[in-house]
């Protein structure tokens, strides 16, 4: 159908073009893995690799000149763990004084002890921010999707824990927008699996959606009817995980073994078997922990009841934040219609057991509590982008509050409050001729300040002097459809504002932001080059590799004349290799590959022969997989 | 429209209060969501809760009718409905769906509803400050509920106490709906004040049975 004319509403911008903006998809940015998907006519896809994997592991290599960031990357920690961040998720919107209580669940070096601003890491020689390695991962992601779909990828909704703060909120949209993704909204991952889940199914009446990833839990309750998707209530533990899991079965493991201060190396290694344990033991009664301590190797048998001791506690405390959940939303378990599990970490069968126990009935078995929140996020990003008729009516999950006299807090916004809300409070003044004020903002449920979160201070400064209590300042609290904190602070009597968005002081500063978008954009060409040139070295390398392994198995079959060739085109690749020209690597790739020509050939008619002559195929194929060697 | 049209518009009864709108600059009443003429979203205007979500003022009101004006009024408004629209109108609509908020977190609450009535009605909602409670009988009743949960030792002596509470703030709905029916508002003050207690002992009541619980 053609369109004569373009009619639209005046004051409105027509929906940008898709080639404007790039098409829309979900992204779940997980601790552990991060999937993404598309949704085309209210039918989410997940977006696969060739394999068909939809998980893309959060674990980002600074090992190269370039982050690499997936499977590779979890084969690196492997290798050389210093030069590799994973969990980064855990640290998003963190300040120094929060890595006490994470002390010990960051295998990392933190540079510096920088007291303002988010933590630092140092890997490979780099210092670097959450943010940053987060806008890694998404840049990975944005182009996967891109490869996968054909198509620029330009925008998002990304989905956080429905318990991150304001700041790891923040942060979270400082990530996307370094990697160049205009975030549509940020969704709480409990509420985009409700999404999923229920348009799927036509589910109606009261939800509980279960999420347990590798560091967060959050627990949300929802009323679903008639497209209409309400968060009654949230809550949840934003450094609760599987990844603790990994940790208690790695502690044990350390103590049973009686080995002091294992080598980072050491340390890194054992969290990823304690990880296999643990996935072995979904399966089985029994699996074997085994790695390498103080330099022995070192095995031990875990059974699934010791496993099930260790985690119990953990286990526990998440069934402490669902009761509350039911408590602030005033609904009784029993009248809990289905419970959804969300994450990697519910399939561990002691969880499925606590929750079904504690819910009285069999939580929901029949989705992938890895693609459920993306799915739902890709499904959230179509109806932005092209319209539809689902409403997400989400809630605050922590009560926001400001510092008055003697350190305690008064609330302004209570948590579980509908979004977007904004409320005003009026303060006063409590000396004679005060002329500024400190507004401290917080983020809490506790009364006094330091048991809550800081978000950030700002002053309001030329209150004309007056008499203590006589100044009237309304401070106004505003958090939009993406959670996200504004505050204003305005004098009445005299009109004299403030405003602050709630970010400097945990996510990146403005001005720090606007250097890394400014180098990340002059230095684009330039990066899109070095990875073409990363990629033709990788693939002369794996030639290399390749024909090595031929030569030792066949290199009877070659006279020394084509042998020398051979060496010599060898030589040349490598020589191209260490320098920095890529068409010269491509040149002498391809000149060894006529070089080597006969001798593929003569293996060939070999491999041939040796199958004609009767012997097992396992052995030709053994032949056969020399040349895939790599 | 000239001046004098846009005066008698104005004074026309059914009309109720009309500004420019903001885009097109043709009138349109206050309570309008999006402008007659050029459809663009308008802002949300100095209304009653209960207008603003289409529902007869008072303290009896159909809960049920009250959810699904207000879910119809957030389809249209809800911000999720304006990402592709220019930042003026996602501002606008914002504005629109936090006041759509407030209204409703306001009026679905019969504490906070009695506390709005009153105010609306210009009356001081001792509920809404943290005045002084002159209510010596409600004092004593306090005292000593508070001392029976300080030293109840089991689940089922704390549910005893809970269902009490809970009993107390059922019959203090059916004074304050008495109350207002008449416009007895010294009624409805002292019984809004007195559920206002009530329910901040349910809520510590919650809590010490968590302590219990943890204590098991």
């Amino acid at each position: 159908m053609t369109t004569l004319l373009q009619i639209h509403e005046p004051g409105e911008t027509p929906a940008p073009h898709e080639e404007e903006k790039g098409i829309a998809i979900g992204i779940d940015l997980g601790t552990t893995n991060s999937v993404a998907a598309i949704a085309e006519q209210g039918k989410p896809e997940i977006l696969r690799d060739l394999e068909g994997d939809g998980l893309i592991p959060s674990v980002v290599s600074y090992a190269g000149s370039d982050p690499v960031v997936g499977r590779e990357a979890v084969i690196q920690q492997m290798r050389r763990p210093e030069t590799v961040v994973s969990s980064v998720k855990r640290l998003m919107g963190r300040g120094a004084a929060d890595l006490k209580s994470l002390s010990g669940t960051v295998p990392y070096e933190i540079h510096g002890d920088q007291q303002v601003g988010m933590v630092r890491l140092k890997v490979a020689g780099r210092v670097l921010s959450p943010v940053e390695v987060s806008a890694d991962i998404l840049r990975a992601i944005k182009a996967r999707a891109e490869a996968a779909l054909g198509k620029e990828v330009g925008q998002a909704v990304i989905t956080v824990p429905a318990y991150f703060d304001d700041a790891a909120r923040a942060a979270t949209k400082d990530a996307a927008k370094l990697a160049g993704l205009d975030v549509l909204r940020l969704v709480n991952e409990p509420t985009a699996a409700a999404l999923a889940y229920g348009l799927d199914h036509g589910a109606e009446g009261l939800y509980a959606v279960y999420d347990l990833g590798g560091g967060t839990f959050d627990i949300s309750l929802l009323r679903l009817q008639q497209g209409v998707f309400q968060v009654l209530a949230t809550g949840g533990d934003a450094a609760l995980g599987g990844d603790d899991f990994d940790h208690a079965l790695a502690e044990a493991a350390l103590k049973a073994a009686a080995v002091q201060g294992p080598t980072l190396v050491e340390a890194k290694n054992l969290l990823l078997a304690a990880r296999r344990t643990k996935e072995i033991l979904t399966e089985r009664d029994s699996a074997e922990l085994f790695g390498t301590l103080g330099g022995h190797e070192f095995r031990q048998m875990v059974d699934r009841a010791a496993f099930d001791k260790l985690i119990e506690p953990m286990v526990a405390k998440t069934l402490r934040a669902c009761r509350q959940v039911l408590e602030d939303a005033h609904v009784a378990a029993s009248e809990v219609k289905g419970v959804v599990l969300v994450g990697g970490s519910t399939r561990v069968p002691l969880v499925r057991s606590m929750v079904a126990k504690f819910f009285g009935r069999e939580p929901l078995s029949d989705i992938n509590p890895d693609e459920v929140v993306a799915a739902g996020a890709a499904l959230q990003a179509e109806a932005l982008t092209r319209g539809g008729d689902t409403l997400l009516l989400d809630v605050i999950p922590l009560s926001l509050g400001i510092e008055t006299v003697g350190g305690i807090v008064e609330k302004v916004i209570d948590r579980n409050t509908v979004i977007p809300v904004a409320k005003a409070q009026e303060f006063t003044t409590y000396q004679d001729g005060q002329t500024g004020m400190q507004i401290h903002i917080v983020q809490g449920e506790r009364e006094t300040v330091d048991a809550c979160r800081s978000l950030g201070r700002f002053e309001l400064t030329g209150i004309p002097p007056m008499a203590a209590g006589a100044a009237r300042i309304r401070i106004t609290f505003a958090v939009d459809a993406d959670g996200l904190l504004t505050v204003s602070a305005q004098e009445k009597t005299t009109g004299v504002k403030a405003e602050i968005a709630v970010k400097p002081s945990y996510g990146l500063g403005e001005d720090e932001m606007a250097d890394m978008l400014r180098d990340s954009l002059t230095h684009a060409r330039e990066d899109m080059e070095r990875r073409l040139l990363i990629e033709a070295r990788v693939e002369a390398e794996r030639m290399l590799l390749a024909l090595d392994a031929a030569l030792k198995s066949d290199g009877d079959l070659i006279s020394p004349s084509d042998r020398a060739g051979i060496d010599a085109a060898s030589g040349k690749v490598r020589k191209a290799m260490a320098g920095d020209d890529r068409d010269r690597i491509g040149a002498a790739v391809e000149a060894l590959e006529k070089a080597s020509h006969p001798f593929a050939q003569a293996r060939m008619d070999r491999a041939m022969e040796t199958a004609l002559k009767g012997h097992s195929l396992d052995e030709v194929e053994a032949s056969m997989a020399t040349d895939r060697a790599e | 429209m000239s001046q004098s049209e846009h005066e008698r518009f104005n004074q026309s009864p059914e009309a109720g209060p009309v500004a420019p709108c903001w885009s097109c600059k043709q009138p349109v009443a206050a309570r309008a969501l999006f402008c007659h003429a050029c459809g663009a979203v308008q802002p949300p205007g100095q209304l009653d809760h209960f207008a603003r979500l289409g529902v007869a003022p008072g303290f009896d009101l159909d809960l049920d009718r009250l959810e699904k004006q207000y879910l119809g009024f957030q389809r249209a408004m809800h911000p999720d409905r304006f990402v592709t629209k220019t930042a003026k109108e996602r501002a606008i609509a914002e504005s629109q769906a936090v006041s759509m908020n407030e209204a409703y977190e306001t009026l679905k609450d019969p504490l906070r509803r009695a506390a709005y009535l009153l105010e609306r009605a210009g009356k001081t909602a001792a509920v809404d400050k943290d005045q002084t409670v002159h209510d010596p009988e409600l004092l004593m009743e306090a005292m000593e509920a508070r001392e029976q949960l300080a030293e109840v030792a089991t689940i089922d002596d704390l549910e005893k106490l809970q269902v009490e509470a809970g009993a107390k703030a059922i019959d203090l709905l059916a004074q304050l709906s008495k109350a207002f029916a008449v416009d007895d508002y010294e009624a409805a003050n002292k019984a809004a004040t007195r559920m206002k207690y009530w329910r901040k002992f349910l809520e510590e009541s919650r809590a010490r049975r968590a302590a219990l619980e943890d204590a098991l």
